[in-house]
């Protein structure tokens, strides 16, 4: 009781065998498993498993923030974007004068815009460490001020959810500016290197799945920790009596900012990660849908739970890419249909529902012994 | 001297040190005067009770003291020289002033215990909670807390799905855990059992002497257990003051308050 450990046994060992298929399995059936065996993971598999572990690491930064600490915000897609845009400049300076203009410093759309030189806010991302921190600091920059003004002003519910959206929206509209220097609609593509390797190589790529399956673990874990903490227990108390909070002398402005801040940090990698996967990043990133869906995802998996985030977002995600195959023209009223039917009938989600029929056939098993004659307690 | 003072508090001579002091305390919502020039001191170790009948002002009055609501005019002292008006409900909590709510608030979807570890008096800092764990003697005071509190059985269990009089229990635990010096009591017996209420009773005598507290009641009988100075409040103001006997003879007590 007094120590929170991470994770029960069961629950490492479930986390390892996760594991396992992800960074193990996987890459091994891709790489070294005979092509068209049955037991080869064809090559456009990979990105894609790489992808859905990016967005679980999103659903999980939003579990934190709305599961644990009653945040809804509808902008979390806003941070990821930004991770992934940092990335994305990084890519572009890799490119050097393997551009179509041949130029050695400046990006395609810069000197299509007829740009003599590099604006001050893309110096330094041609070195991976500087980008790969601005990765996690630009969109915790953000979450630290946006968040600070809204809990000390104590916006809370809808508002926050409102606020959240039109950040995100407004970041849109920005970044589909020519002149802001993102590249506009077009975004930013046809990233040549990563750390010297190839993007489209088959082996980097599924060294971006290891990296994002690594990248989700730790996220995991970290969350698990958070949640576990008495500062955790703090954000829980907080979800369901916020003024109650204050009247035991513990600010709600602190854990709030906190959580939301690690939860950009999160969301930032799990965009950075993404990027490279699928070899584009533009301002329908930005797009207040992707947001909602984030929510959508938690809801479908049982939000409160951090395993359930990582469900849902496997799940609905695996669906979307189904159904946008094979029909594409339903998968919105899917989308909205699910939704609907998880918020009435399924509130604790797909964990909940698995929760319940673990307990139910706990409890028959009991009823089945207590009938035979045992002495009662 | 102070002693003295402590063994007939009901008595009219002045109390020792004023650890509380609310001088003409205004609040209006809307142009209602919720309280009116409210004044009030209440001594270092003092207990006493409030009175007076519905929308008198009694839980405004609370909500003035620990910072949830702003008065438009007057001053809350608290100690020497802390002005409470300037101050954050967390803040005021911070500085040992604890509050039970007149609807019982405890985390619901919390257990007994982690109701009980959030209140116990630890720093309070984002940091310091996030890297807090939970050391013997933490433990051994929630224990006797449980204890104490009779929740000793329901530990394990959420806070929501306990009766209506052990989540007041609950309450009252986790006000003492964070061992304020200065108890506010909003109808701490409502709900309770006439044995509850008994145990209740004996505690809050207790802890007076130690502690100060404000204990707004309805229950007569209750009051009259408790047995020290009472304030009748009405219509935002102080009616009346001084021993239960006292404040029963007054007529104007009797026509708002006691004879309805
Ligand atoms: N936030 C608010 N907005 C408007 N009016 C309020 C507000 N809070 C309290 N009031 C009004 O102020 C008056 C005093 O309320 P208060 O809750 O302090 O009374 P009380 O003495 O605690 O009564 P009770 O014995 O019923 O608890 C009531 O008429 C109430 O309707
Ligand atoms: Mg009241």
């Amino acid at each position: 009781m007094t120590r929170h450990s991470l994770l029960t046994p069961r629950g490492w060992l479930v986390f390892l065998a996760a594991g396992f298929v992800l960074i193990v399995l996987l890459p091994a059936a891709n790489r070294l498993a005979a092509p068209g065996g049955w037991l080869y993971l064809p090559d456009y598999l990979v990105p894609l498993i790489g992808k859905y572990c990016c967005y679980a690491m999103l659903a999980l930064a939003m579990d934190l923030i709305w599961g644990y600490a009653g945040i809804l915000s509808l902008g979390q897609g806003a941070f990821f974007a930004l991770g992934g845009y940092c990335m994305g400049m990084y890519l572009m300076r890799q490119i050097g004068d393997r551009g179509v203009y041949k130029n050695p410093v400046l990006p395609d759309f810069m000197v299509f815009l007829n740009w003599k030189e590099l604006p001050w806010y893309w110096q330094g991302f041609d070195m991976f460490w500087f980008a790969a921190l601005m990765v996690v600091l630009v969109p915790a920059a953000l979450a630290f001020v946006l968040g600070w003004l809204a809990f000390r002003s104590r916006v809370t519910g809808v508002y926050l959810s409102i606020i959240t959206q039109a950040m995100t929206f407004a970041l849109m509209l920005a970044f589909f500016r020519n002149n802001m220097g993102f590249g506009g609609n077009n975004g930013l593509t046809d990233f040549k290197d990563l750390l010297g390797l190839q993007v489209q190589s088959p082996t980097t790529r599924v060294g971006l799945l290891i990296a994002s399956a690594v990248g989700l673990g730790l996220s995991f874990l970290l969350c698990r920790w958070i949640v576990g903490s008495k500062l955790g227990r703090v954000c829980r108390a907080l979800r369901d009596a916020e003024s109650r909070v204050r009247f035991l002398g513990y600010s709600p402005t602190g854990a709030k900012l906190f959580v939301f801040v690690v939860a950009a940090m999160i969301s930032g990698i799990a965009g950075a990660l993404y990027v490279p996967q699928v070899g584009i990043i533009n301002p329908g990133e930005f797009s207040p849908a992707n947001s909602i869906e984030i929510a959508i995802w938690v809801a479908v998996g049982g939000r409160g739970t951090l395993v359930g985030a990582i469900l849902g977002a496997f799940i609905v995600n695996a669906a979307k890419t189904w159904l946008t195959g094979a029909a594409p023209e339903v998968w919105l009223f899917f989308l909205g249909a699910l939704f609907i039917v998880v918020t009435l009938l399924l509130p604790r989600g797909v964990l909940g529902v698995m929760r319940d029929w673990q307990t139910r056939r706990a409890a028959s098993r009991a009823t089945a012994v207590a009938a035979k004659p045992v002495e009662a307690t | 001297m102070n002693a003295i003072a402590l063994a007939d508090p009901i008595a009219d001579t002045a109390m020792g040190d004023t650890l509380l002091y609310l001088e003409d305390v205004t609040v209006s919502f809307d142009g209602f005067k919720a309280l009116n020039a409210l004044s009030l001191a209440i001594g270092k170790g003092e207990m006493r009770t409030v009175i007076g009948p519905n929308g008198a002002g009694k839980t405004t009055m609370m909500d003035v003291i620990t910072g949830k609501t702003r008065p438009d005019t007057g001053r809350v002292q608290f100690g020497d020289r802390i002005d409470l008006t300037r101050l954050d409900e967390a803040a005021v909590a911070n500085l040992g002033i604890g509050r039970k709510f007149q609807k019982p608030t405890v985390f619901e979807n919390l257990t007994v215990f982690e109701n009980l570890e959030l209140a116990l008096k630890t720093s309070r800092g984002t940091f310091a909670t996030l890297m807090a764990r939970l050391d013997g003697t933490a433990l051994r005071k929630i224990d006797e807390m449980l204890a104490l509190i009779g929740l000793g059985g329901h530990k394990a269990r959420s806070a929501g799905a306990l009766s209506h009089g052990q989540k007041q229990w609950l309450e009252i635990g986790m006000l003492l855990l964070a061992e304020p010096q200065l108890l506010l009591l909003d109808e701490p017996v409502a709900g309770m059992t006439d044995i509850e209420t008994e145990q209740t009773a004996k505690l809050f005598k207790e802890l007076a002497g130690s502690h100060t507290l404000v204990v707004v009641e309805h229950d007569m009988q209750f009051v009259r257990e408790l047995g020290v100075r009472v304030t009748v409040l009405h219509e935002g103001s102080v009616l009346a003051e001084g021993s239960l006997d006292h404040v029963q003879k007054n007529q104007r007590v009797v026509d708002v308050y006691l004879g309805r």
